[in-house]
């Protein structure tokens, strides 16, 4: 008798169903399978209409995340091994996000809370080109290049208790790529992305309770990102309530 | 462009709060709620406790104590009643009762070292 | 805060709603939940105090009278889960601490453990002080 696993996945026509519903789909065990693999074989063999997202099956492009037994996850780093033979796997779409069929997510939440913290790099002053290459040093790099191997994915908007409650929480991988910019020591942006994150919605709406930190699969630690925003929010504060507003360097310069 | 908010103020009275209350308040519950009244010490005589509350050094410590935690406390609380009931609608009620709260708490005991 | 566009005009989406005992449903929200409400430990503590400290400006009758009140079984077990309610706060607080400061030596970040182990040093030590003070004032 062959190895078997049996996936229970949320199913969801908008043009029929009121609410998602479960199906179950039994796949062969295969050790060397993640659970992309298992929806691809479902996919193809037995139910074409299965809906889901996915692109490089190697964890970089951050397309398939959803919830495996009720914790997000890449499908494509997850593997069926990690829940034994014969186990009962039940794959949802990721938490916090409206569904729009099947276990596709709307992103449009996120992409607009992403672009609201700018993040590219904000010059005041224009460099020539004569000046020669931005040099940086790898210590300058080192503090802020775990912010950047955000693949936005969104595994933490799906763990974050405040994204669920508070739907205009800007959210950790959008908090964390601002921190990323102001870190950067060739962006000159970080007073202006105080001005649009220093309040409930934006940093002051985390409560650390960490778990985007725990589900990143790039290790960015967007909570640690976090408080680092709100001491250096709190800090700024501090010196615009005893100096004068417009003093120089208010939170223009965050790196050394 | 908003104006930023205030919370960085709280936030840092919440920090600074939560230190003290890490440091310095298990062993005060444990020595005055546990070993005390349990008999594993002598309960400290009125007079050399009253001694040691009224010394100026430890008036200030007390003062520190017994007020930036009631901020810390308050913060966090705030944050539960919102998260954790999503009694959102109230949230002016919960403002005053918390940062009131902490505000009431400061004065006590600004009020009784004064008066030691 | 930018308007969000996504469920006005796309009515059949479907949005899961958040129940409001979200805390129940996974161990880990509610350890959360449990580490937050160490607060409310903080803030009994701190009352307990500025009670004693009451009870002495009022005189030696009214901090026996304290005493007395602080030997009932119940309040005892009380403040025994306050207590433990503290050591989570501080057991959580010093290791989330490090978070927001990152240390860095010779350009290398220091690894969390470093930077937590001087708080639970400072922890003991201060403890060992406060309660030297108070036995000493028997």
């Amino acid at each position: 008798m062959a190895d078997k696993i049996v996936l229970e996945i949320a199913r969801y026509a908008p043009e029929k169903d009121e609410k998602p519903s479960f199906q179950s789909f039994e796949v062969p065990f295969r050790k060397e399978w993640v659970v992309l693999d298992a929806l691809n074989h479902i996919k193809d063999k037995m139910d074409g209409s299965l809906t889901y997202r996915w692109s490089c099956r190697m964890g970089v492009c951050g397309s398939c995340g959803m919830m495996v037994n009720g914790e997000p996850k890449l499908t494509c780093a997850t593997f069926l091994s990690s829940y034994g033979n014969g186990a009962k796997v039940r794959v949802e779409p990721l938490r916090y996000f409206p569904v729009i069929r099947d276990l596709v997510t709307a992103l449009s939440d996120f992409m607009v809370k992403l672009q609201s913290v700018k993040p590219w790099l904000i010059r005041h002053d224009d460099v020539p080109l004569s000046a020669g290459e931005f040099l940086q040093t790898p210590e300058q790099l080192d503090l802020y290049k775990q912010f950047s191997m955000c693949i936005n994915c969104t595994l933490c908007y799906a763990a974050c208790p405040v994204v669920g409650l508070e739907p205009t929480f800007v959210g950790p991988a959008a908090l964390a790529l601002a921190q990323r910019y102001n870190m950067d020591n060739r962006d000159q942006g970080a007073e202006e992305r105080l001005g649009l994150l220093a309040h409930p919605e934006g940093i002051w709406g985390c409560t650390f309770v960490g778990e985007c930190s725990r589900v990143c699969p790039k290790h960015v630690d967007p909570a640690g990102a976090i408080q680092q925003y709100k001491l250096k929010a709190a800090l700024d504060w501090v010196k615009g309530f005893i100096l004068p507003r417009g003093h120089a360097g208010a939170g223009k310069e965050m790196h050394p | 462009m908003s104006k930023p908010s205030n919370e960085g103020f709280f936030w840092l009275l919440f920090s600074a709060g939560g230190v003290i209350a890490a440091v310095f308040l298990p062993i005060i519950m444990f020595m005055f709620g546990l070993a005390i009244p349990l008999g594993w010490i002598a309960y400290p005589s009125y007079n050399g406790l009253l001694a040691l509350a009224q010394n100026p050094l430890v008036r200030i410590f007390l003062f520190v104590l017994c007020s930036l935690p009631l901020f810390h406390w308050a913060h966090r609380f705030r944050f539960t009643l919102y998260d954790g009931l999503q009694v959102k609608h109230l949230n002016e009620a919960i403002f005053v009762f918390c940062y009131g709260g902490a505000l009431l708490g400061t004065l006590a005991i600004g009020y009784l070292m004064l008066r030691m | 805060m930018t308007q969000l566009p996504s469920t006005e005009f796309h009515p059949r989406w479907y949005r899961e709603p958040v129940s409001t005992y979200w805390w129940i449903g996974s161990w880990r929200y509610s350890i959360f939940i449990l580490r937050e409400l160490t607060s409310v430990a903080v803030a009994w503590t701190v009352v307990l105090v500025l009670l004693l400290l009451r009870a002495l400006l009022h005189g030696p009758d009214a901090y026996a009278r304290w005493i007395h009140r602080m030997e009932s079984l119940p309040l005892i077990v009380l403040n025994a889960l306050v207590f433990c309610f503290l050591l989570l706060h501080t057991i959580t607080w010093f290791n989330l601490a490090p978070r927001a400061m990152p240390v860095r030596v010779n350009g290398k970040r220091v690894p969390e453990v470093l930077v937590a182990a001087p708080n639970y040093v400072l922890w003991v030590a201060a403890s060992a002080v406060i309660a030297w003070f108070i036995l000493r004032a028997s």
